[in-house]
């Protein structure tokens, strides 16, 4: 078997109810490994478009290219694997019970890293982060180690478009 | 002038030919029914359970051509059409389903019958939809019959709130079809085909691999004419049984893990497999590493998702299998290929396969009494055993066509799907094969069967077992017969392997019994003698159905078999 390897998808599919239940139901009924999947209307109000993060091997992923385009539901699917595109992902992480010192690492963290404080109070901070996928994992590891169990991570999933080539 | 749900829905199914509509009523559906009251130009059937509902309209689909149209009610009604819905998306069957549904408002209530039915069918079905607007009802029908007849064909479910049903609105059914998402595509490369065709003509040893596929396409007539052509041998899956007439002397027979010998030495030693409109499913392939190692193999097939999926395939051509095979008809070029076609011959000879084994009632003499008697007939089977002879022993052309469950291998289609077929072919000859536990799983269509006179040949092939788990427990298990035999009762052993003298003498039910209560025509065979008499009287009977209980050998097998996990030429033959 060919080695498994991270892709990317992006689908246009009829902005309907079902058509999300109808694509994760084809990754959930078929044992495809989905990382994320995020959804949103177009500039037509009748398309949306998904970005899904997948795990496979070559010819897993030659198959669920295939499903997917076999669904009537789905207009168009591009493979970003190998093409330059934009990749962005929202990330919000909140730190909890913060002493007057943890304030101060935190200002220094956002002035060196890609991180933004958009809330705080006395004993909390809410940082975000709009940045690839990895660089959201390094962030969110940076975060577990100065604040341990103290943390709380929400993420939005990845969003991506062609680049300009 | 506007018009109600109910009565563009009756207009849609004029518009769309439907002339025979399966259906099933209840409190959300009362207001199409209502419209179907008055009717004449459609005929309704009424199945007596909704599974059984969906393989009649299956069996009508298969046999005509045509797309098979159910009507039922929302929440039970609904989810009982599940099992037939997934036979026929397994099968690539034309099907639209409209199921009954509580009002929009009601919806996500928990209302009385209320079910998700387009949640529960989205994996098993081509398409589904729930009409959430009247102004789309029109163009969601019209769109449902085309995506079901169209490329590979199969299911839709149309779920109708009957709030639709009532509301008012445009009386105009849409002409036209354009989905955007869905544009399947029949046109064959010519470029891919003219390759496969080079490798076709170099090939030394290549053998014609036939799955379901050319037997949906109508294509038949055609892939005999090309076959003749290029002087290959055929050998077919058991959707694919009857592209060539098996009486063809190219004709090998089945592939796969009840397979003959013949045909899965063919495949085995062929340097190409020239394969149309097959999926290389386990079954026939058997173990995949050791399947066509070193073989080229060109695949055409509608469906671009079952190719290089099982196996890879070095020529791959999506499209229909008519458009290829005619196609193939103008550049293909004849040639002689007598050795390769006289060493297969000569396996065939050395390697027929019979029941010599047991003696009386066999299947294999059924088989051939109903080969003997019918010249044109549509034979269903059921699953199991009784399945896996007819495909081994039936002899099929152009006037004789199997239908079976090949794909889900759903217990309990064989006889409905025989009404369905007998409705759409009046005239013609219908027998319906059939083993003791499957007819129980449908037998209450007798009351359909006979109600509309349908002249039906039910065969029952009673062994008082589960034959082919059975069979699998006896060559697999060592004989532990674990809830396999059909005649068990409260005062049998916990454990049992197999028949003897403390065996419950009485089979429960008495299908002669059965078959009397519903006016059924009904004789019990168990001499070899009375074998061609019992499908005489069911093949002249023409004012209804005939049910022959054929008592088998209890422990005869389907053979032969490759074990599970083995490659297709490691045959147990006997």
């Amino acid at each position: 078997m060919d080695a498994m390897k991270q892709r990317w998808v992006s689908l246009f599919v009829e902005n309907d109810i079902g058509v999300l239940a109808k694509i994760s139901g084809l990754f959930s009924s078929k044992l495809y490994n989905l990382d994320s999947l995020t959804v949103g209307v177009t500039e037509d109000p009748t398309i949306s478009r998904m970005t899904i993060g997948l795990t496979s091997d070559d010819k897993t992923f030659e198959q669920i290219t295939k499903q997917l385009n076999r669904c009537v539901e789905v207009i168009k699917v591009i493979d970003f694997t190998n093409i330059p595109t934009h990749s962005r992902e929202l990330l919000f992480v909140k730190v909890n019970r913060i002493t007057e010192a943890d304030k101060m690492e935190l200002f220094r963290i956002t002035s060196v890293y890609p991180l933004k404080i958009v809330d705080y109070n006395k004993n909390t901070a809410i940082l975000q982060a709009v940045e690839d996928r990895d660089t959201n994992d390094e962030l969110v590891k940076l975060l577990s180690s100065f604040f341990i169990n103290r943390i709380e991570v929400v993420r939005g999933g990845s969003v991506a478009i062609e680049s300009f080539f | 002038m506007e018009i109600s749900g109910a009565d563009l829905f009756l207009k849609a199914l004029r518009e769309e030919g439907v002339d025979t509509l399966f259906a099933y009523p209840g409190a959300t559906a009362i207001d199409l029914f209502n419209v179907l009251y008055d009717a004449d130009d459609i005929r309704l059937v009424l199945p007596r359970h909704e599974q059984a509902l969906v393989h009649a309209a299956d069996g009508y689909a298969r046999s005509t051509g045509k797309v098979g149209v159910c009507l039922v009610t929302s929440g039970p009604g609904a989810t009982n059409m599940v099992t037939g819905i997934a036979t026929a998306n397994f099968d690539s069957v034309p099907l639209v389903c409209f199921a009954g549904q509580v009002p929009l408002s009601l919806i996500g209530n928990d209302a009385f019958q209320e079910i998700d039915i387009v949640g529960i069918t989205r994996n098993i079905c081509k398409f589904a939809i729930t009409v959430r607007d009247r102004k789309d009802l029109g163009r969601i029908i019209k769109e449902a019959f085309y995506i079901a007849s169209s490329g590979k064909p199969g299911p839709v479910v149309i779920d109708v709130p009957k709030d639709i049903q009532v509301a008012m609105g445009s009386a105009d059914y849409p002409e036209t079809v354009n989905i955007r998402g869905y544009k399947p595509n029949e046109k064959v490369h010519r470029g891919q085909l003219k390759k496969a065709v080079e490798a076709l003509n170099s090939a030394e040893r290549p053998v014609f691999l036939l799955g379901g596929g050319v037997n949906i396409a109508h294509a038949r007539r055609e892939m005999t004419q090309l076959a003749e052509l290029v002087n290959v041998p055929v050998v077919t899956t058991m959707m694919g049984k009857g592209a060539i007439p098996t009486n063809h002397p190219l004709y090998i027979g089945n592939l796969g893990i009840h397979g003959n010998y013949a045909s899965n030495h063919a495949i085995a030693d062929a340097d190409l497999i020239f394969s149309i409109g097959c999926r290389f499913n386990d079954r026939i392939t058997g173990k995949l590493s050791k399947f066509a190692v070193n073989t080229t193999i060109v695949h055409i097939d509608i469906d671009p998702a079952s190719i290089s999926r099982n196996i890879v395939v070095d020529i791959p051509i999506v499209g229909d299998a008519k458009n290829a095979i005619n196609q193939m008809l103008e550049i293909c070029q004849s040639r002689e290929r007598t050795e390769w076609v006289e060493r297969i011959q000569k396996w065939k000879e050395d390697y027929p396969i019979h029941m010599l084994k047991y003696s009386g009632v066999t299947p294999e003499k059924i088989m051939m009494s109903i080969n003997r008697q019918f010249d044109d007939v549509i034979l269903t089977t059921d699953v199991g055993q009784n399945q896996l002879w007819a495909s081994q022993y039936c002899e099929l052309d152009i006037h004789r066509q199997l239908i079976t469950s090949g794909g889900l291998g759903t217990m309990g289609y064989g006889f409905p799907a025989a009404i369905g077929a007998q409705i759409g072919h009046l005239d013609r000859q219908v027998v319906s094969i059939n083993g003791d536990g499957g007819f129980q799983m449908n037998m209450q269509e007798l009351a359909t069967a006979a109600l509309l006179g349908l002249p039906i040949t039910i065969c029952v092939l009673n062994n008082g077992y589960l034959g082919n788990v059975r069979q699998w427990q006896q060559m697999f298990y060592g004989n532990r017969y674990s809830m396999t035999c059909l005649m068990r009762n409260e005062n049998c052993p916990l454990q049992c392997s197999g028949p003897n003298e403390a065996c419950p003498t009485q089979y429960v039910p008495d299908f002669l019994g059965v078959a009397k209560s519903y006016g059924v025509q009904a004789l019990r065979v168990t001499e070899e003698a009375e074998i061609d008499d019992a499908i005489r009287m069911g093949k002249e009977n023409r004012t209804g159905p005939t049910l022959i209980e054929f008592v088998i050998d209890r422990e005869a097998n389907v053979l032969p078999m490759v074990p599970p996990g083995e490659a297709l030429d490691d045959m147990i033959l006997e």
